[in-house]
């Protein structure tokens, strides 16, 4: 009787076996970080913002991660921008369907559809491929639109084949690993920082009140717990006087 | 105050109605854990309607506007996170609940004669709520909602002939559209929570009418006392009462630790691919429904299409939630509860369960040839469960049962 309760609790452990096909790098998300949400902030509004709209998403909601207005308004706005506003992008949509395909997704939530974990592994997968339009390709979005935004930072990487051989017997190339063939203005090890630092704040941006939420989950359970004590002792008095 | 109250009474039986379904109430004295899942159901059920009311004051039912007002509710409105959260955590423990409880009666044998019909509006109550959940869920207007609704509502132009006009009737457009999102709305907030709510009015009233099961499947009315009271019967009020508290604290150290702490359960009770906006032209690579529906899900793959058509595998679904409706009548054992029950019984609910959950599991991951396999198998034991079970009870042995609960 009890295995019904347990297997159903035990579920959600359960994994999502056919989707680990690419290997992603753990995100060094940090929500309590103030520092790095506040850097990856100005990442996000100096190199994404110009393209991706975070539409969702309010330009004074940065004061929960330690900024004051005036810095708001001094630092990440452009001058007709309102603190209250919501992150826009200027581009026009039909504009960016003519240079991407189609139009760059709105970030709000994007580390909760895609996962931190598959961002910070797509920024740092960028790769020089000369059949793809744009010059660019991804190991973890095959056929990218997006072109590499922050080259200038991590320089140009470049694949370097080997021959493995698949399922079916067959053989064919694949991607053993990169090589930096043209330094950018960060190393390596910078520029891991810095995507870091974007995709922690991109994740805080997905749920703001998430800080929240866990502060107030604490009261919520300690009463709860406090609660439990009464109504066990409450249901025990009660429940003596029957045999 | 007594003045007020007798005022009251000469004019609508509050006292009596208190009387009659609370202190002079009598549930036996033995209920046991599986008892707690039905006042459970019936907390989860008001925790919905008052969380999806103020849901309601700021969602906006448009294809243009629905996933922005639901990240709005998330970040602007004071505490929507918390209420949003709440919706959608409510939304899976009230199947948890509900199929816990459904359990609970078939160990007991709570759903056999004189309480056939408890068992009949329960199972009525279990479709409404699976529409009212898959109504539910394409308000959000994400990818999954979109492709899920899309899937789910295919399934009817399945049916021979009528097809694809009763499909198209069904969404009012050829596509999920706006005018499917204004129907499913309106459904979802109050046509199903009305009949909802009627049924479970209906659920109670016959349960209280011939009385609550209890582990030992023993009537405890058969013995009366002195003083015309089961002789194993006690006051739902208060004892049922206070141990009900107990029973919801806990619950709702459960529900809020997930609402606090993994509101979305892994991805299981929000799907990541939900964070993205519908899109009618992008269908998602796998498209897999909510937990509570995969058991389900897994019959409908696991039956593969006859005459070029899917009609059977929808057929089978269908049936395989109806034919819980017959249960009563399929079950000839002399006793009730599993406690008196002998070993084919026992043998064939262990099948059932591993059967059910099997198939959950497998209505999560993506077919393959050997899933599809393991899905065919589980479901000829589920729906042997149900059909061979006239044979089984009948023939199983049995244990004498007891004149008074044991405890």
């Amino acid at each position: 009787m009890k295995k019904l309760l347990f297997m159903l609790l035990a579920l959600p452990t359960a994994a999502f076996a056919s989707e680990a096909a690419v290997h992603l790098d753990p995100a060094p998300v940090n929500l309590h970080d103030q520092e790095s949400l506040q850097r990856g902030a100005r990442v996000f509004v100096n190199y994404c913002l110009s393209c991706h709209s975070a539409g969702y998403m309010r330009y004074n909601r940065m004061q929960d991660i330690g900024l004051t207005e005036k810095q708001i308004k001094d630092n990440l706005l452009y001058a007709t921008e309102k603190p209250g506003e919501l992150m826009h992008v200027a581009m026009r949509t039909s504009d960016a369907k003519a240079w991407f395909g189609a139009p760059p997704p709105d970030l709000s939530v994007i580390a909760r559809s895609r996962g931190a974990d598959w961002v910070f592994t797509y920024l740092r997968g960028f790769y020089r491929d000369d059949t793809r339009p744009t010059g660019w390709n991804n190991t973890v979005f095959d056929k990218v639109g997006m072109p590499h935004v922050l080259h200038e930072l991590q320089g140009q990487m470049a694949p370097i084949y080997h021959t493995v051989q698949g399922e079916d017997g067959k053989t064919h190339q694949a991607i053993e690993r990169f090589e930096l063939v043209k330094p950018g203005k960060l190393t390596l090890a910078e520029y891991d920082a810095l995507v870091g630092d974007l995709v922690n704040y991109l994740d805080w941006m997905g749920e703001p009140a998430k800080g929240a939420r866990m502060t107030t989950g604490l009261f919520v359970l300690l009463f709860l717990g406090v609660f439990f004590i009464i109504a066990f002792y409450l249901k025990k008095d009660f429940w003596k006087g029957l045999h | 105050m007594e003045k007020l109250l007798n005022w009251v009474d000469a004019r609508f039986p509050l006292t009596a109605s208190f009387k009659a379904h609370l202190s002079e109430y009598y549930a036996p004295k033995n209920f046991n854990f599986w008892y707690f899942f039905g006042s459970l159901a019936l907390l989860v059920l008001v925790i919905q309607i008052v969380s999806g009311i103020f849901l309601t004051m700021h969602y906006k039912p448009d294809a243009q506007l629905a996933f922005a007002s639901v990240e709005y509710i998330m970040r602007d409105v004071d505490f929507g996170w918390l209420i949003r959260y709440i919706h959608s955590t409510g939304a899976s423990m009230f199947f948890l609940v509900v199929y816990l409880h459904m359990y609970r009666g078939l160990i007991y044998g709570s759903y056999r004669q004189p309480r056939e019909l408890i068992w009949l509006f329960g199972v009525i109550i279990y479709l409404v709520l699976m529409g009212e959940a898959f109504m539910g869920y394409l308000l959000p207007w994400g990818q999954m909602s979109y492709w899920g609704a899309q899937v789910i509502v295919n399934l009817f132009a399945a049916v021979p002939f009528i097809g694809e006009d009763l499909s198209v009737w069904i969404r009012g457009d050829y596509v999920i559209g706006d005018a499917t999102l204004n129907r499913f709305f309106a459904f979802h907030v109050i046509a199903l929570p009305l009949v909802l709510l009627g049924l479970v009015v209906a659920h109670l009233v016959a349960l209280h009418e011939v009385g609550s099961n209890n582990p030992d499947g023993v009537e405890i009315k058969k013995l009366k006392g002195e003083d015309g009271h089961p002789l194993d019967g006690i006051p739902f009020h208060p004892y049922y009462t206070v141990k009900d508290i107990l029973g919801t604290v806990v619950f709702l150290m459960v529900f809020t630790a997930i609402v606090f702490f993994a509101p979305e359960m892994g991805g299981y009770f929000l799907e990541a691919n939900n964070f993205i906006p519908a899109d009618s032209l992008k269908t998602p690579a796998h498209i897999a429904p909510v937990w509570y529906f995969t058991p389900y899900y897994a019959i409908l793959r696991a039956i593969p299409p006859m005459f070029g058509s899917q009609f059977p595998g929808v057929a089978a679904m269908g049936v395989a939630v109806l034919i819980f409706f017959a249960l009563p009548w399929l079950d000839k054992s002399p006793v009730k509860s599993i406690r008196y029950r002998g070993p084919k019984f026992k043998i064939a609910l262990t099948l059932f369960v591993i059967a059910f959950i099997g198939l959950g599991v497998l209505g999560i991951l993506p077919a393959s040839p050997l899933y599809t396999l393991i899905a065919q198998i589980l479901s000829a034991v589920y729906f042997a469960f149900f059909l061979l079970m006239p044979w089984y009870t009948r023939n199983d042995s049995t244990k004498p049962v007891p004149e008074r609960v044991t405890q």
